[in-house]
């Protein structure tokens, strides 16, 4: 067990990390969505992996949670606004997609370099789920800034959110954390979608961050 | 003794959610207005009893100590004295139509929900309890922000939303990874997230991996704070929601971060293998001071330049606790309390000012102190105070700063005070402008709620001119204990 359980943690985690990576580079706004549905499946197999390794019943519950909410329901309603606000369009990524991708892949050196240097004595399940962990963390914070529109941006969100659920999930027996995490990943999820979205639609016509941009508070 | 003091921290939790429930269901405004009061008073009151009682062991959940009491005192007395100002300046908003009565509920809903996550951030004995009402407080501000629903409001809102949220998750990261570093020492569960527990046993945790684990926290609550290279929200969530939002913003949450970043502050300097926390904390201050100063010259919203000096103010503050010691950690103690009633002051003036004038624009308000005499000599004093001029509180505790400073890091200590005089010629210059001269704009007299900003005005005065015995040797125990 001892071997095969390190294995596929370490499998799925890394699957995680690639489905990130397959995020930064989608151009269209209902393959991000699609690819972000694969992004929750593959956490909720991994939550679900650790559930076993770890003998903790209650992080099924995180797994099914994950299933549901993120890789179900989200991108369902997400589709739905899209469809209604008609912005079924191309994404404008700030920065070119092969630039994103190399600092991609800096983030990830970095991070596996740093977490793995420092946690030297914790536990190896742990400690490379932490560092994947993180890569998938700093992934999210590199979509949400190459993109300028507000969907993607709470994709990038909410990838970012997943990255925590795992690495919430790696640390054993972590208590309470992982419950509360993922209520407020729905909570969030529901504010930007409910309130947002639609308050932007509203004032702008559009859901495009640039054209938020123009009306600065301050002109000079 | 100890069900007593149950029951106040109970109080101090419960009132706040028990009104807004409340306040969610009930019409009518002027019934929620003062519903909203007296929940914030009895909150108060409940915060000033906890001053009295015996402590008992701290619990699973829950902790009150020297540290926090300072904060939920002060954090609980702001709040009350806001939702005082809060009233006049809803009816206000009401009259003009900028809020309807339906948002008007949601408003006070929030208000009390908003004081229910920092009072639970500040007693959390838990950090994973801290991280998630610290998140509450966030998203109920973020809601606040937008509440206006103007362009601006909502590029406030969506950009607050996004760095609160990206600061938050490198919090929860931070906190993972504390927890993690206590795993091998304290075992699985509950106990290793518990602060006590930690605090005790700390000493034996891996250094490398604490190190990191503030890195994270820092970064993330740091977002909260407003220091410098994480402060792009701050300015615009404080200029585009209401006033009485700007004032628990400036004057409370970003006190609330602080306090987290204190909690981690104290574990990493009881564990001897780890950095210090200290010079991270005195450089991210001194950069925030120092960028602030420079910003507050540029500014052409009367709020934003409030929100401005407010980064300047948490860069003092983060200074003081980052150089550490007895006496800095007093001036760091004082400088907050003073800066939260000075701001909040100053936010009560200026939301009656942009009211009455109809504007934001300082060039288009001249001539206050002539038209609207109580208000403009309120932001006059208000102002001095904030700039660092005696006899106020405020320049008591930056004197304190700048010569605690020079007794151990002279070098440390000029760019202290050259962002501490940019900060203050741009204030002076301001001011000059909206108080004095010919006045513009409306001149009708203003409804205005005078009493909480001359209590808060009135009390940073006698700070400054006398502090007493025991509120001095009271903070004298916090700062002993911060280290």
């Amino acid at each position: 067990m001892g071997s095969l359980a390190f294995d596929v943690a370490h499998l799925l985690a890394g699957g995680l990390v690639l489905v990130s990576f397959m995020l930064l580079y989608q151009d269209r706004l209902y393959a991000l969505l699609n690819i972000f549905a694969l992004h929750a499946f593959v956490l909720a197999l991994s939550v679900a992996w650790q559930a076993l390794v770890q003998d903790a019943p209650h992080l099924y519950v995180t797994a099914v949670i994950a299933l549901v909410f993120k890789a179900i329901a989200i991108p369902l309603v997400l589709h739905r606004i899209i469809q209604r606000l008609g912005i079924h369009r191309e994404i404008e990524a700030v920065v070119g997609v092969g630039l994103t991708m190399i600092a991609g892949i800096g983030l990830v050196a970095l991070s596996i370099v740093v977490m793995l240097r420092v946690t030297a004595e914790a536990d190896p399940l742990a400690r490379e789920d932490l560092a994947l962990a993180l890569s998938v963390v700093l992934l999210g914070l590199l979509m949400m800034v190459t993109r300028r529109n507000a969907v993607s941006q709470v994709v990038g969100f909410m990838s970012l959110e997943n990255g925590l659920v795992l690495a919430a999930t790696g640390a054993k027996g972590m208590p309470l954390v992982v419950e509360i995490s993922v209520a407020f990943s729905i909570l969030i999820a529901f504010i930007v979608i409910g309130i947002f979205l639609f308050r932007i639609r509203e004032r702008f016509d559009t859901v495009d961050i640039q054209a938020l941009d123009r009306f600065r508070g301050e002109r000079r | 003794m100890s069900g007593l003091f149950g029951d106040a921290v109970a109080a101090v939790l419960l009132i706040p959610m028990a009104a807004a429930c409340l306040l969610a269901l009930l019409p009518g405004y002027r019934l929620s207005a003062r519903l909203n009061v007296l929940a914030a008073l009895l909150t108060f009151l409940a915060a000033v009893s906890l001053l009295f009682i015996d402590r008992p062991e701290p619990g699973r959940y829950l902790l009150v100590d020297d540290l926090n009491i300072v904060f939920i005192v002060l954090n609980t007395f702001v709040g009350f004295t806001t939702s005082v100002f809060s009233a006049t300046y809803i009816a206000h908003e009401l009259e003009t139509g900028r809020l309807t009565p339906i948002y008007l509920r949601f408003y006070h809903a929030m208000y009390q929900v908003l004081m229910f996550g920092m009072n639970l951030a500040l007693l959390a004995n838990n950090i994973g309890l801290m991280w998630v009402a610290i998140e509450l407080a966030t998203l109920t501000t973020v809601l606040m922000v937008g509440i206006y629903r103007t362009h601006e409001a909502l590029e406030a809102a969506w950009k607050y939303f996004i760095l609160g949220s990206v600061g938050i998750a490198l919090a929860l990261f931070g906190t993972i990874l504390v927890y993690m570093a206590a795993l091998p020492v304290i075992g699985e569960g509950l106990e290793a997230m518990i602060w006590t527990v930690l605090i005790e046993r700390v000493a034996a945790f891996d250094p490398a991996l604490l190190n990191v684990a503030f890195v994270f926290l820092l970064l993330g609550y740091g977002t909260k704070v407003g220091l410098a290279p994480l402060h792009a929200w701050l300015p615009d969530a404080h200029a585009e929601g209401p006033t009485p939002i700007s004032a628990v913003l400036s004057g409370l949450l970003l006190n609330v971060a602080l306090y987290a970043v204190l909690r981690f502050k104290l574990l990493l300097a009881a564990n001897p293998g780890a950095i210090a926390p200290g010079p991270l904390m005195v450089t991210m201050g001194l950069t925030s001071l120092v960028f602030a100063g420079f910003m507050l010259y540029r500014r052409r919203d009367i709020k934003r330049m409030f929100a401005y000096s407010s980064i300047e103010h948490m860069g003092i503050i983060a200074f003081a606790f980052g150089m550490g010691g007895p006496l800095a950690n007093f001036a760091g103690l004082l400088h907050m309390t003073m800066h939260s009633l000075t701001k909040s002051a100053i936010f009560f003036a200026v939301g009656h000012i942009a009211q009455v004038k109809g504007t934001q624009k300082i060039a288009e308000i001249r001539g206050l102190t002539a038209s609207h005499p109580w208000l403009g000599w309120s932001l006059v004093v208000g102002v001095v105070a904030i700039a660092g001029l005696p006899p106020m509180g405020i320049f008591m505790s930056e004197f304190l700063v700048v010569s605690s400073t020079f007794a151990r890091e002279p070098l440390l200590a000029i760019p202290l005070v050259f962002g501490l005089l940019v900060a203050f010629g741009a204030l002076m210059l301001r001011l000059s402008g909206l108080a004095f001269g010919e006045p513009t704009g409306s001149t009708a007299p203003v409804e205005a709620s005078y009493l909480p900003m001359f209590t808060h005005l009135a009390l940073v005065l006698a700070a400054g001119v006398y502090l007493p015995a025991p509120i001095v040797a009271w903070f004298q125990q916090v700062a002993a204990a911060l280290g």
